[in-house]
């Protein structure tokens, strides 16, 4: 399973790249989407919507079920990934540049406590 | 521990991702669940389906297979002249429930076979004992565990099994739909091929002694009929609008509210188990096929649908990959119609969908818009 070096990730199986204007991309890990299958819809946060740590924010539908994806840290979305409401299947095409959705971090210190590439490695192998 | 098929190892050399499926380890998908719905639809597919469990009923001349079926299934025996001719039943309990769906073939006067669902399968064999003990003693109940079942379905699936299986075509050309022939084989065996199949296209059904299973797989695959998973077969089967046991109907309700009013016979003198029942017990809900015109999430079990007759609720929902919309097998209040537009609860969005006749999709081609 592709889980790449330099993202955050979360036991939830959302990944996450810190960008260099301070905010932070998430997607689903391979991983996630692997089990989730074919997906068919996505609904994803609007910008400017604020959200907590832990807070279900989008939905993943593949054919076989539907998927919450949750918030990895507290803060604003700034942007989300339109194109994948007419291309939801990108997400299982490559997991890592299908994102799904921007924040800005109203607590940028949470993001230390986040599992690093190794630590999710182990977590998705103990599974 | 899961029961495992005689291609548990094939399945998951090809990569298989595995699932328990009414206490059987079987492929859910072995790549893209919509890339094998297409194979199906559009060339061949196939699907292991030996979780399904065979019993041969072995009569004796005081104790007729046909005069028992006659009373056990819901549908009527009768229909069934001449050997190898299929017929798909209900069965029923006394209180007019569901216990199982299945398909029963007439081979001789002295056997018929049943194929009945995995889950269900124990349920339904001592179900049957006991009442062939006080109906029709005499009569034996052959679970035959020794039988692998291969589904091979889609539109270039007859002529990709006459390719794969010395001597099938002679065997097989000439059988209509919901009729099977027994054919021997010089490497597999004797095997039972019927013309019948869960997706809406057509194919065939193979049982085929388990030990000669894998060889079968094999010479299916060299002829390029792809592997399919259960979770193929559920999108499959829900486009054809045809039940799943035990989420579309189960002991808990009628068949007449469960859009199997065409296979419970009525209509003639013939008393079988649960009619009572049933003629005491008038139909206020039916399944009908549900399309979702609004965007916003998949249709999918147990969602709440709000009618101006009622509540009802989705009984299997899933995205179509032949309508590219989301569809479902609901249950409704009976006054709702072909045509109604109704509401669906998907987490916090009330989304409209529109009343269908099933099935959605039948060889191919889109029967609803």
């Amino acid at each position: 399973m592709n889980v790449p070096p330099g993202l955050k990730y979360i036991d939830s199986h959302e990944w996450i790249r810190p960008e260099p204007d301070g905010t932070v991309t998430i997607g689903i890990t391979d991983h996630a989407q692997a089990a989730l299958g074919d997906l068919v819809y996505v609904d994803l946060p609007k910008p400017g919507r604020k959200l907590n740590v832990g807070e279900a924010c989008a939905v993943v539908e593949s054919v076989k079920a539907a998927s919450d994806v949750y918030a990895p840290l507290s803060g604003e979305v700034v942007a989300s990934n339109d194109a994948l409401s007419g291309a939801p299947e990108a997400v299982n095409e490559d997991a890592y540049a299908a994102w799904l959705f921007r924040l800005r971090p109203s607590e940028p210190s949470q993001l230390a406590g986040l599992m690093d590439a190794a630590a999710y490695s182990k977590l998705i192998a103990e599974s | 521990m899961p029961k495992a098929t005689s291609l548990n190892a094939t399945h998951r050399a090809a990569g298989a991702r595995m699932v328990d499926f009414g206490g059987w380890d079987m492929p859910v998908n072995y790549g893209s669940q919509i890339d094998e719905h297409h194979a199906v639809r559009r060339n061949a597919g196939m699907f292991d389906v030996s979780h399904m469990r065979v019993v041969d009923i072995h009569g004796t001349p005081a104790a007729a297979p046909r005069d028992f079926l006659r009373y056990a299934l819901a549908n009527n025996v009768d229909r069934l002249k001449t050997p190898g001719k299929a017929l798909y039943s209900c069965l029923l309990a006394d209180d007019g429930g569901v216990l199982d769906d299945l398909i029963v073939y007439f081979l001789r006067d002295d056997l018929f076979r049943l194929v009945v669902n995995a889950a269900t399968a124990d349920k339904d064999i001592a179900w049957l004992t006991a009442l062939a003990g006080v109906r029709a003693p005499g009569l034996r109940l052959v679970p035959r565990g020794d039988l692998a079942i291969i589904a091979v379905q889609g539109p270039q699936a007859r002529q990709k099994v006459w390719r794969a299986i010395a001597g099938s075509e002679a065997a097989s050309a000439a059988l209509e739909p919901f009729n099977a022939a027994t054919f021997a084989t010089p490497g597999m065996g004797e095997l039972f091929i019927a013309r019948t199949g869960y997706t809406g296209e057509d194919g065939f059904e193979i049982a085929v002694p388990a030990i000669h299973v894998e060889a079968l797989w094999r010479a299916l695959a060299a002829q390029g009929v792809a592997p399919c998973g259960l979770g193929a077969r559920d999108t499959l089967r829900l486009e054809a609008g045809l039940n799943l046991y035990g989420q579309d109907m189960d002991e808990s309700v009628s068949p007449l509210e469960s859009g199997l009013a065409w296979t419970v016979d009525l209509a003639s003198d013939r008393d079988f188990a649960g009619k009572a029942a049933l003629l005491a017990r008038p139909a206020k809900r039916r399944l009908a096929g549900l399309v979702l015109t609004d965007a916003g999430g998949v249709l999918r079990a147990h969602q709440p649908v709000h009618t101006d007759a009622g509540e009802g609720e989705i009984t299997s929902g899933t995205f179509s990959p032949t309508l590219r919309k989301s569809i479902a097998l609901a249950r409704l209040p009976a006054t709702v119609a072909v045509g109604d537009t109704v509401h669906v609860r998907i987490r916090d969005k009330r989304l409209a969908a529109r009343v269908v006749k099933p099935p959605f999709v039948r060889n191919g081609r889109a029967l609803v818009q």
